[in-house]
């Protein structure tokens, strides 16, 4: 019983800091670019707010763009139980694997491009085109990614991975370990909406892709989208760190390994969260058509990575 | 029991044929007729059912029919079984659509000849898996492409309509020819049996044995579907009326599949690991070519065609990787490779079927079937858009509905090979499973396209406007397929249990798979509990919904946010066309768009612009550089042949003789 507590205990904890991280990354953002900046407790004021503020529900709308939100939360927090946060003992891998946790995230994007295209307007239907194709060209790249972990680990389940990673930790040294690394970045940049593929920090109608989607959005349901995008942000920066490097997670359910294994999630969590903020300072936002471009590197890499840890093993 | 319920279902399609014709009203033909479908199709189901749990298998055999022939043989086995089961749960809601479907043909005689011909198309389809002779075989496989074609015909107000039935019945026929060879080969001169087949095969000479499997892929290939045998479905789906569609694409294509598998993996014994290699390097070309089109294509049913071509290309994967591991002497994950193709075989026929029909539905009530012409059907169409969701949702492969499960076992499968201590494999299957994962992502591009542009947003047209929603019993038979997806989706293990048995009867070892309700690879380490998943999600969105009605704040229902103009219409909308523009940027060499821009000017000066039409298209290479040369060439041999005709009574007469000689000729070499 102890391991499904905690489970809903990690998933809740995600759930709780992911506004925290999103507003880490803006703060350390505003600082590297010489600004000031709100610090990282902002964007729970934001949801505040905007929670608290009324809706105008566009009338060509359907009933799907209220469904919207509500899939696109279950989705993401159904992604999120499948996480191993604090602890490696993982009663969510009985649930599904990294296959299944691929799924969830595409369900919320489907229902999100729906939303998008329910108002009739050219943004939303703009968005969802472009939300839709760059999820569509980075399935392959996660794909390969987690074949490359499961060559390895002999299995695609969560759990099973980072164990077998913390008791052969030679499997880390490889050359295919860091490229999967490498390409599940590029990835999750793209399946965020961060930059070099989409900025989070616009609203320019060209370059939109997430905000886009979300542009009929108000009130209580634009809160739930935001948070449902911060918590899809730290899901996966905490798969990968958990999942790649997964040292200092919780072994046993003692409170002292607990208390490391939350201090290591939240070390490595600031460590992925500075760079991206270092990385959003230091790139420009690409092209769309380039996009294509970004996500071929990357998976050129996972190829690597799983051929190799082919050859390697 | 089974037999009983078999025969009971023959003889109901038979009465339904014969009902059509011969009954005095037009509304009772058609009610009498649809009705013993169903319910010959319901039998079927028992008797598919019934040999699926007892892993039975019995024969029957009459000389007396089709006796010039060989006589008529029928074997029922799980295999087979599996089969009917899909014929049958495509069937039942067909027929009870059609029931609402096709009243407006009530009285005339196209009608009559419309329900007939469905009932010996059902027919035809519930005895080709259960032959087990050649000549069995080839007549009901003829039953069902003869009628299949007259019904893709049968509508003479649908355009191209005769263009789409003689693709299809070249297509069918070359298929046809190329098997009736592939069979006397495999014969070997001895009984055209396919127990004594079974028996000799061992003994083919690895040269002819190479010949049949070509011979076999193309006949087979060209009924499912495969690159670059698949240039009719895309025609023949959308001209053939909706509730033959959905046979077609659920059942009648997936009887290719049943060939495939009955003829390499039960017929023949163990091929080089080449011919798994080649298969599955099919099944990737075929999933990818139709995906793309899928998502690029405007006309609504023909989506769904190209859709049908990719879900053959994943079941292929299955196939080709069954065959590869059979070949390297891995029974268990051949066995897998086997159950995964099979499980999607069933789960792409339920979905079809329901997609088509709700196409049809869709077409009916807005009397449009481009997408471009479609739009803010959801509020026209309530129920239709809730089924028609369910049915996309399982195309995209998402959870909790069935489309995801046999994706998902696909990738497993492709995962476990990979592991496999095999160079050429370390190399094949990511790249497989890299191909896969696109398919997957732009099926659900396409599927997002498909049921945002149709349902969502406002009407793009008048007729759109002004859509009725279906008739209830056309609901009805849609909500069968729609409830086939979710419980399929929430508990795979019903059908991988059945499987088992299809599996184990053909002779390879079948690994654990089912516990209950959560699908268990003990072989990858990895499981699946799609009701838990299902649970969670669904407590989620309860819970996002109760948050959100938590608020305080004032909702308030009012015009789109506008960016200052006058008012909304449906031309600011994003179009099909535009939804899949990134797409065909990214693949332009796959798609090679063709543009025609034209400018229409004042005749004052070039510089007024008066209108601009734009035609955007695809060259469709695949056609332009197989088919026209050879549609040249028989163009050529057909004018060449026409010489021959030139009236003359002495020289028919000639011909007479000389075709005579040459054929005892022939009958003196063969000796």
């Amino acid at each position: 019983m102890t391991p499904i507590v905690l489970a809903v205990t990690e998933c809740l904890c995600l759930a709780i800091a992911a506004p925290a991280v999103v507003g880490y990354v803006r703060w350390l953002k505003a600082r590297l670019q010489g600004r000031r900046g709100a610090d990282f407790l902002q964007p729970y004021r934001d949801l505040r707010k905007t929670f608290a503020k009324g809706m105008i529900i566009a009338d060509t709308t359907s009933w799907i763009f209220h469904l919207t939100p509500c899939v696109v939360v279950a989705s993401t927090v159904a992604a999120a139980a499948l996480v191993p946060v604090i602890s490696a003992s993982q009663p969510g891998d009985q649930l599904g694997d990294l296959f299944a946790l691929m799924a969830l995230l595409i369900l919320g994007t489907i229902f999100l491009a729906l939303g998008g295209l329910d108002p009739g307007t050219a943004f939303g239907g703009m968005g969802s085109s472009r939300e839709m194709t760059v999820a569509a060209l980075t399935e392959p790249t996660l794909a390969i990614a987690i074949l490359s972990l499961a060559l390895t680990a002999g299995s695609t389940s969560l759990g099973t991975i980072t164990n077998t990673l913390l008791t052969t930790p030679a499997n880390a040294i490889g050359p295919g370990h860091a490229l999967a690394l490498a390409a599940f970045l590029i990835a999750m940049l793209a399946e965020t909406g961060r930059l070099p593929v989409d900025n989070p920090a616009t609203h320019l109608e060209l370059t939109m892709i997430h905000e886009a989607m979300i542009l009929e959005y108000s009130g209580p349901y634009l809160a739930l989208l935001e948070w449902a995008a911060a918590l899809k942000l730290t899901l996966l920066l905490t798969l990968a760190s958990n999942l790649f490097v997964p040292w200092g997670i919780a072994t046993s359910l003692s409170a002292g390994a607990l208390a490391l294994g939350l201090a290591a999630v939240l070390a490595k969590l600031a460590l992925l969260a500075t760079l991206l903020a270092v990385l959003e300072t230091r790139v420009a936002k690409l092209r769309l058509f380039r996009v294509p471009e970004l996500l071929a590197v990357s998976f050129t890499l996972a190829l690597l990575a799983a051929t190799s840890s082919f050859f390697t093993r | 029991m089974s037999e009983a319920a078999l025969a009971t279902a023959l003889t109901a399609c038979a009465a339904g044929a014969v009902l059509a014709m011969v009954w005095p009203s037009g509304a009772g033909a058609r009610r009498l007729s649809l009705a013993s479908a169903c319910a010959g199709c319901s039998a079927a189901l028992v008797a598919a059912i019934t040999v699926l749990q007892g892993s039975l298998s019995w024969t029957w055999r009459s000389e007396a029919l089709l006796q010039p022939l060989g006589g008529v043989s029928l074997r029922v086995d799980p295999l087979g079984a599996f089969f009917l089961l899909i014929v049958a749960v495509t069937g039942a809601p067909a027929s009870l659509y059609a029931l609402g479907y096709l009243r407006h043909l009530d009285g005339q005689v196209r009608g009559r000849a419309v329900h007939a011909l469905f009932n010996v198309f059902l027919a035809g389809m519930c005895v080709v898996p259960l032959a087990d002779n050649v000549a069995t075989f080839l007549f009901a496989w003829e039953v069902m492409a003869l009628s299949s074609y007259l019904l893709v015909v049968s509508d003479p107000e649908q355009e191209g309509a005769a263009a789409a039935g003689l693709w299809y019945a070249v297509m069918t026929h070359a298929g046809f020819l190329a098997l009736l060879a592939a069979f006397v080969l495999l014969g070997q001169g001895g009984p055209l049996e396919f127990p004594a087949m079974r028996a000799g095969a061992a003994t083919l000479p690895p040269a002819s044995q190479g010949v049949v499997v070509l011979l076999l892929l193309a006949a087979f290939g060209s009924k499912a579907g495969l690159v670059p045998l698949h240039v009719w479905l895309p025609r023949a789906h959308p001209a053939a009326p909706s509730h033959v569609s959905a046979l077609m694409s659920g059942a009648m294509v997936k009887l290719g599949v049943y060939g495939t598998i009955r003829v390499l993996f039960d017929l023949m014994p163990p091929l080089s690991p080449w011919w798994g290699g080649a298969v599955l390097a099919l099944g990737v070309a075929t999933a990818l070519t139709g995906v793309l089109y899928s998502v690029a294509e405007p006309h609504l049913k023909r989506v769904l065609a190209y859709s049908t071509v990719e879900n053959i290309g994943l079941i292929f994967v299955g196939l080709g990787f069954a065959l590869l591991m059979r070949a390297y002497g891995n029974g268990v994950l051949a066995a897998m490779g086997l159950v995964v193709a099979l499980l999607h075989t069933l789960n792409h026929a339920v979905f079809k079927t329901l997609l088509f029909l709700a196409a049809g539905a869709v077409i009916h009530g807005a009397r449009t079937s481009s997408l471009e012409g479609l739009g803010g059907l959801i509020k026209r169409m309530p129920h239709t858009a809730v089924l028609c969701l369910v049915g996309v949702l399982a195309l995209a492969a998402v959870p909790p509905l069935n489309g995801f499960t046999s994706e998902w076992l696909t990738f497993q499968l492709l995962v476990a090979g990979a592991r496999y201590t095999e160079p050429a494999l370390a190399i094949v299957l990511p790249l497989a499973l890299a191909a896969v994962a696109l398919v997957a992502g732009l099926a659900a591009v396409s599927a997002v396209r498909l049921f945002g542009i149709a349902f969502l947003a406002l009407p793009r047209t008048d007729s759109a406007r002004d859509a009725h929603e279906a008739p209830a019993i056309m609901r009805a038979a849609m909500l069968l397929p729609a409830a086939g997806c979710i419980v399929l989706g929430l508990i795979p293990t019903l059908a991988v249990a059945q499987l088992t048995a299809v599996v184990s009867d053909l002779g390879l070892p079948m690994g654990q798979l089912d516990t209950g309700f959560a699908l268990v690879l003990p072989l990858v380490g990895s499981q699946l509990w799609p009701i838990a998943i299902a649970a969670l999600l669904g407590a989620g969105a309860v819970v996002a919904a109760a948050v959100a009605q938590t608020s305080r704040g004032p909702v308030r229902t009012d015009t789109t946010w506008n960016c200052g103009r006058i008012a909304q219409s449906p031309r600011q909308e994003y179009t099909a066309a535009a939804f899949a523009e990134p797409l065909k940027r990214v693949f332009t060499g796959f798609y090679r768009p063709t543009h025609e821009v034209s400018l229409d000017v004042h005749p004052v000066s070039p510089y007024f612009v008066r209108g601009i039409t734009l035609r955007a298209d695809f060259a469709p290479w695949m056609e332009q550089t197989l088919y026209t040369p050879l549609i040249r060439a028989a163009r050529w041999v057909s004018g060449q042949a026409g010489r021959l005709q030139t009236g003359s009574i002495h020289l028919y007469l000639a011909f007479l003789p000389g075709a005579l000689l040459v054929l005892l000729l022939i009958a003196r070499w063969i000796r």
